[in-house]
């Protein structure tokens, strides 16, 4: 499979369309201040955010000029360079028993997700199971349901509208007394910027923590490729509520690039864990910050 | 942190650059510009778009008319505020209703945007205009999309239809029967989210399009939408030729720049806004307080036009000097109270200000009484002590306290207030001028 190959796939026509004024930007030889605009509006049509893009493309020169760079390959490895050390993480890892608490915005993928982690998880050997904490959105425990028969791992839901903490309760218990290895809560997709919504994400971390603290703890946000900067106040908002350990980045077999993530590890320092590139069972891959970046230009 | 400033505050800083000076510069105009556009890119607003639209509003801006103005940092404002509800469009985009019943409207759009939900608020604003609305389910992909299709009819009180997971244009087909048979004027048409490449997803919508009499084809678009916006809305306008755009998510805190980038590129009406997760939290789109939300800007424009017809020019840069210098005195605070009261209610007035409304008041509304007792107060004090309040000791404070009417503590209030003020327009005069 391999990561570089799916995202390359999914990313094939733009791929080409950008790949190829890059290659005609570099190959141009000249590192003019035209070439600097052209190179700007490559990065900022990947939603990389104009503060960050200036920033890259001032690394970009500085570089260039101290070695006094002619060369377009030399150049294009030097760009990749500067992306990479921006989005490059420790891969993600827990240990087990481990509660991974998966949230974010409306319609990113959240349930999608869970339903791939758990298929992953299942088949490095580790014994799953995830909690329907999503009671709010007509058919959410529905769909997670699919997923988890795809994924063949146990479930935990209660009525739509009942207390998501209720289920988290309920999930940690089960997992507790069966000795499961990792327990994956969905929630409920809720905007960041909803006070009552955040504080019930908080009393779902708090039941976690309470109910089972011999547990490794993590806490991921997933963010579709899509969204543009709106994905940092996002970030910035979760985190506070809920302390973040990672980024699930979805949706990257579109022609987004989900560029936001730069801006985003650069900033706050949250590592991307997860991306997501397609609607099958094994469309979600470790993250790699070499692909990614080949992804993007 | 820079990163987190919002739109508003880098507007007005750009604009503060221009704010107060008589004349202006191509030069600084351009300066101004290379801001609103940072500020445009950071509300999603996509790049290529930004820079049509910051060529035009610099052509427009550098025109005569503005250098001789008084006042030409409002006029600027005026113009990108201007120049944007244009690209909005103008005026609200009904529905259309098909002549010949049932009336088809198809959603469609990317996963996640929210068109299940969508479906069921659309159905709820139809039924409230006494349409007989059918909900039929053609995502035949999705997890459980049927199911949720299916309850959202529910609260929505409309009609369900669906035909498990087969061909969605013989659904569609089937549904039109249904509704004929069983008197339902308005079919919409559920999809499942679709990426625009996907070119096998993308023929099964235009194999509906074609088989049947579509009446509204609406593209279902995430309000937080970034740069790629512009593809998305343009792949699906080429294969189905769109009839107009329904943004989802403005409740959240996003500056919806993907709203401008959309209209620009398919110049298609944009109908409806989602805002909230109930099944009444729908609105008709409103293209100039979109525009005011990409600029981040609440109501400016009012509040400009309001100004303009009200403030002395002169009188007004006189003031500007005198917050400069500090040389501002009780006479001047009289007159400000003077000019804002001509301006209307106070509290209107301060939810026009961008940014001010909640942050800087706290939630405290200002006290239109306590305003007028000010002015007493100061009319009561003597042209000398007016202009050099330093000279206000105790029987001076109880002699005007007693010539107003009010108290000595009224009095103490009033002098901390103008001192606040002072100070804080000195601190203006070093770090950056009033936005206005």
């Amino acid at each position: 499979m391999g990561f570089f190959g799916k995202i390359i796939n999914g990313l094939k026509k733009t791929k080409q369309a950008i790949g190829f004024k890059l290659n005609q930007l570099f190959g141009r030889g000249i590192f003019d201040n035209d070439f600097y605009d052209e190179l700007e509006f490559i990065l900022l049509s990947a939603d990389i955010g104009s503060e960050t893009t200036e920033q890259i493309i001032e690394k970009l020169r500085d570089r260039m000029r101290k070695d006094s760079v002619s060369d377009a390959k030399l150049a294009n490895k030097y760009l990749k360079e500067v992306l990479c050390e921006i989005v490059d993480t420790e891969p993600f890892s827990f240990r087990t028993p481990c509660v991974i608490l998966v949230c974010g915005v409306n319609g990113v993928g959240k349930t999608t997700t869970i339903g791939k982690l758990a298929n992953l998880y299942v088949s490095q050997g580790k014994s799953v199971i995830v909690a329907a904490a999503d009671t709010f959105r007509a058919a959410a425990s529905q769909q997670l349901e699919v997923w988890a028969e795809r994924a063949k791992v146990r479930i935990i839901k209660h009525e739509e509208g009942s207390d998501p903490a209720a289920v988290v309760f309920d999930a940690l218990t089960s997992a507790k007394s069966k000795g499961t290895d990792v327990v994956l809560v969905d929630t409920a997709g809720r905007l960041h910027n909803k006070k009552n919504l955040m504080e019930e994400l908080k009393k779902i971390n708090r039941v976690v923590d309470r109910e089972f603290p011999e547990a490794d703890r993590k806490n991921l946000i997933v963010l579709d490729a899509t969204t543009g900067q709106n994905a940092i106040q996002q970030v910035d908002i979760f985190n506070e509520a809920i302390n973040l350990d990672g980024i699930v980045l979805t949706k990257l077999d579109g022609t987004a690039k989900g560029g936001v993530v730069l801006s985003i590890t650069d900033t706050m320092n949250i590592p991307v864990a997860y991306v997501g590139v397609g609607e099958g069972i094994d469309d979600l891959l470790p993250f790699d910050a070499e692909s990614y970046v080949e992804g993007i230009l | 942190m820079a990163l987190f400033q919002n739109l508003s505050d880098k507007l007005n800083h750009a604009f503060s650059k221009l704010t107060n000076k008589g004349a202006l510069t191509e030069l600084e105009i351009k300066q101004a510009m290379r801001e609103v556009r940072v500020a445009l890119l950071e509300a999603d607003v996509n790049f290529a778009v930004a820079k049509d639209f910051i060529n035009k509003v610099t052509e427009l801006a550098i025109g005569e008319h503005i250098l001789k103005s008084l006042t030409p940092g409002q006029q600027v404002i005026k113009i990108v505020n201007e120049q944007l509800c244009e690209l909005m469009g103008s005026g609200i985009s009904k529905l259309q209703v098909s002549s010949k019943p049932p009336t088809i409207i198809m959603m469609c759009g990317l996963q996640g945007a929210g068109k299940t939900t969508m479906c069921g608020k659309l159905a709820m604003h139809l039924k409230k205009q006494g349409k007989k609305v059918l909900l039929a389910a053609c995502d035949i992909y999705r997890p459980a999309a049927i199911t949720q299709l299916e309850i959202v009819s529910k609260k929505a009180d409309a009609g369900f239809f669906q035909m498990g997971q087969i061909n969605p244009t013989k659904i569609a087909k089937s549904a039109v029967d249904y509704a004929n048979k069983n008197g339902y004027d308005t079919i919409i048409l559920d999809t499942a989210g679709r990426l625009h490449i996907n070119a096998e997803l993308m023929d099964e919508l235009k194999d509906i399009d074609k088989k049947l009499d579509i009446t509204e084809k609406l593209l279902v678009v995430d309000a937080m939408t970034g740069q790629d916006a512009v593809t998305v809305a343009k792949a699906f306008d080429d294969a189905l030729n769109i009839s107009g755009v329904i943004m989802t998510k403005l409740d959240g805190d996003t500056r919806g720049g993907a709203t401008l980038s959309i209209k620009a590129v398919t110049g298609k009406p944009i109908k409806f806004c989602g805002v909230g997760e109930k099944m009444e939290d729908l609105e008709p789109f409103y293209p100039d307080r979109m525009a005011s939300r990409i600029l981040g800007m609440g109501d400016v424009l009012t509040l400009i036009e309001r100004a303009q017809e009200n403030l002395d020019e002169e009188e007004a840069r006189k003031m500007a000097k005198k917050m400069k210098d500090a040389s501002f005195d009780l006479n001047d605070f009289l007159k400000q109270y003077e000019q804002i009261a001509k301006m209307g209610n106070i509290n209107d007035l301060v939810g026009m200000i961008p940014g001010a409304s909640k942050l800087k008041l706290n939630g405290k509304s200002i006290d239109e009484v306590q305003l007028k007792k000010n002015k007493v107060i100061i009319l009561s004090m003597t042209k000398e002590e007016r202009s050099n309040p330093k000279i206000l000791n105790y029987s001076r404070r109880k002699r005007i306290a007693d010539g107003s009417g009010t108290t000595v503590q009224d009095v103490n209030k009033l002098i901390k207030q103008f001192e606040q003020s002072r100070d804080m327009m000195k601190r203006f005069g070093k770090s950056k001028r009033l936005p206005f």
